[in-house]
């Protein structure tokens, strides 16, 4: 692991104003470790960086994208907003609540989904927006929920 | 060039309609019947409305299709391209679409920002050349530093990430501050809901916000820029990525920028989830790799910015806006739009409306205008019932409000603000206490917690809307609701908490009726909220034999 953080630290260090290469490190970490951050990673970043390491978590547990514990294979993340929510966005968290049987920043038993709640994606013209991972998905009813996990349920077996 | 084009808006939002797939089968339909040499089809970015598909135009025809399946592509192809049969009933009109509501007056003139968004390929430069692109960057590096400054200013420009502070001022400030280093930061944090309109741009037309920001840093004396965009904005990191990389082989980044002996870099820096970043100097704590956490003002960024130095801090819209100006001079600019106001405004349709998406109107466009022009009216044929114009942190309007004319000035005359442009409308099926518990919701969960008004004034007004929307709403709640937001507004440290008054205040004041009608009732008057059942009082009585 170590070796990872310190090339990611380095590379960030090189592109980066002196004081700025905290944000894109942790961005780039979570990138290569599933979803969230480790513990020892924060460390080597601390130690790398030459800062306490009160203030690598300082900034990890301020910005909602990043995680210090692990999620589940797939990330949910779904709009909360006003312009969602006026679209049966409240239809489509209660779906998802259900299928799941989880609740906002909780993992499933089998470690495939955690579901989390976003501000406004930004793709207001397909509302209600969920992502998963990295991947959009528009125009969401309670039916295309359960479709949609079915799915991922199906691929990862 | 090939005689037939056919533009594909592979926007995000199109992205997710299908749009790739549709473009693909296109070019396969194309292969097929051996017409690439005579027939181009290539992706562009959002061509305006969205009515529940993707804008496909075929030039030199300018006509304009929405198409929601493979079948649609099929029978564009075989009818107008095969044989030059227009296919109707898949046609909308380009006024429809661009939103181009003063057509006899200025005619395709309204399209100031969005010029090229659509119409050209973001990814290739040559095209945003061929369109005058970076002609205004050459104009400017002729021009004296304080002569670009004074035609921001004369332009009356203001800035469009809802604030509407004057431009022209902001940068005169940066360049009266001396320091050996300065900085031009491109606000692209997005993050008020409704508000995608940043995004289509950035997606769009990447260079003309980096044309404008290149003119910027010259005009105030800058070398250095960043540009700040939400990390969940993945397809406009990347093209935005790709564009300063091209900008910078081209020669208008770098050192000596045409010849002109003026260095300027340009770099991106992602955001990680913080809405408070969006405000100026919370942005300017996070590109120094801090939490967003705004920052006590003044001193204001153009005197004590980034690493301290004199920054300039502007919307992706307002820089937009900088080559066209210099291009086409003050004046021209201010034909458009309200006199405190000149200039158009990018707006984002969202909610119950026909037609999602963006529109660029002149300033004074009114929101009935917007609704019903534009977004084609109320889904469903449905009654309107709230209009949140501006973004969260916006007012809640009735119909009664719908013909204020919207500008920078709109929120002191009328109680309706502009905001970041945004139009959210909810039809008669919602409740105004579900609508305010979401939207106080938001504010609770974005709050940073580093002022006590903000971070327990919005944990309490929760609380009451709970209780309302559960039935248990008792008689003082909306005084004391009132009470909170006023305390909010008026201590707490940031805009974010400032602005709590705003919704809070409209809705519950537009809309008491409504929140009367939920105190001391059995259920909610719309059916939205689900009342807890009242504890049936057990009847003692004889029973029956």
């Amino acid at each position: 692991m170590r070796e990872v953080i310190v090339e990611i630290v380095q590379k960030a260090k090189e592109t980066a104003e002196e004081r700025d290469v905290l944000i894109n490190t942790l961005h780039e970490i979570q990138k290569r470790f599933d979803n969230f951050i480790p513990p020892e990673a924060a460390e080597i970043v601390a130690e790398e960086l030459g800062v306490p390491l009160s203030r690598v978590y300082e900034v990890l547990t301020f910005y909602t994208m990043f995680s210090t514990k692990p999620k589940g294979k797939y990330v949910i993340r779904v709009c909360e907003s006003l312009p969602c929510h006026v679209e049966n966005g409240r239809e489509v968290v209660k779906a998802l609540k259900e299928i799941l049987k989880i609740d906002f920043g909780q993992t499933t038993s089998d470690g495939l989904f955690t579901l989390e709640m976003t501000s406004c994606l930004g793709l207001c013209g397909v509302a209600p927006v969920i992502m998963v991972n990295d991947e959009y998905y528009g125009n969401m009813t309670p039916g295309r929920v359960k479709d949609l996990i079915d799915r991922l349920r199906g691929e990862s077996l | 060039m090939k005689p037939i084009t056919v533009l594909v808006s592979v926007d995000s939002n199109s992205v997710l309609m299908g749009a790739r797939h549709f473009l693909n089968y296109f070019r396969d339909l194309v292969k097929e019947h051996n017409l690439e040499d005579t027939v181009d089809v290539l992706e562009t970015g959002s061509m305006g409305i969205y009515p529940e598909g993707v804008i496909v135009s075929v030039l030199p025809d300018g006509v304009f299709y929405v198409v929601r399946n493979e079948l649609d592509v099929k029978r564009i192809f075989e009818e107008h391209i095969l044989k030059g049969r227009r296919v109707f009933d898949l046609e909308v009109p380009e006024s429809q679409i661009k939103g181009t509501v003063e057509v006899e007056k200025v005619a395709e003139e309204t399209r100031i920002v969005l010029k090229n968004v659509g119409e050209i390929d973001p990814t290739r430069i040559e095209e945003y050349i061929a369109r005058d692109g970076y002609f205004a960057l050459a104009k400017a590096l002729q021009m004296e530093p304080g002569e670009v400054i004074e035609e921001i200013k004369r332009s009356g420009l203001r800035g469009r990430g809802g604030a509407g502070f004057p431009t022209g001022l902001k940068w005169e400030f940066t360049y009266k501050a001396s320091a050996d280093q300065k900085y031009v930061l491109c606000n692209a944090d997005e993050g008020e809901p409704g508000t995608f309109k940043d995004r289509l741009i950035m997606e769009g037309d990447p260079h003309s916000l980096i044309e404008g920001m290149i003119i910027a840093g010259y005009a105030v004396g800058a070398t250095k820029g960043y540009i700040y965009i939400r990390g969940e904005y993945h397809s406009s990191i990347e093209i935005l990525k790709k564009a300063v990389e091209r900008a910078y082989e081209y020669g208008f980044l770098g050192e000596n920028i045409l010849g002109s002996g003026f260095n300027f870099d340009l770099k991106i820096r992602l955001g990680a989830g913080a809405y408070v970043a969006g405000e100026e100097t919370a942005l300017i704590e996070s590109i120094e790799g801090k939490p967003a956490r705004p920052r006590l003002k003044p001193p204001y960024p153009p005197t004590f910015g980034l690493f301290g130095k004199p920054t300039v801090v502007n919307n992706v819209e307002t820089f937009v806006n900088v080559p066209r100006i210099i291009m086409n001079g003050a004046e021209w600019f201010k034909k458009f739009g309200t006199e405190s106001s000149p200039g158009t405004k990018v707006f984002s349709l969202v909610g119950n409306v026909v037609r999602k998406g963006i529109v660029e109107v002149p300033m004074g466009v009114t929101v009935r205008d917007l609704i019903f022009k534009f977004g084609g009216g109320i889904e469903g044929g449905r009654k309107l019932k709230v209009v949140q114009t501006g973004g969260s942190a916006g007012t809640f309007i009735g119909p009664d409000k719908l013909d204020v004319p919207l500008d920078f000035d709109s929120y002191a005359k009328y109680g309706v603000s502009l905001g970041s442009g945004v139009i959210l409308v909810a039809d008669e099926t919602h409740c105004v206490v579900d609508l305010a518990l979401t939207v106080m919701r938001f504010f609770e969960h974005e709050s940073c917690g580093k002022c006590t008004p903000c971070r327990e004034g919005t944990r309490m007004i929760v609380n009451i809307l709970e209780r309302i929307s559960r039935g248990e709403g008792k008689k003082e709640d909306l005084d004391t609701l009132r009470e909170i937001a006023r305390n909010a507004g008026e201590t707490s440290f940031c805009g974010l908490g400032q602005s709590i008054p705003v919704p809070l205040l409209s809705i519950v004041d537009n809309f008491e009726e409504e929140f009367r009608a939920h105190i001391g009732a059995d259920k909610c008057p719309v059916g939205v909220c689900e009342f807890k059942k009242k504890k049936e009082k057990k009847k003692i009585g004889v029973r029956k034999p």
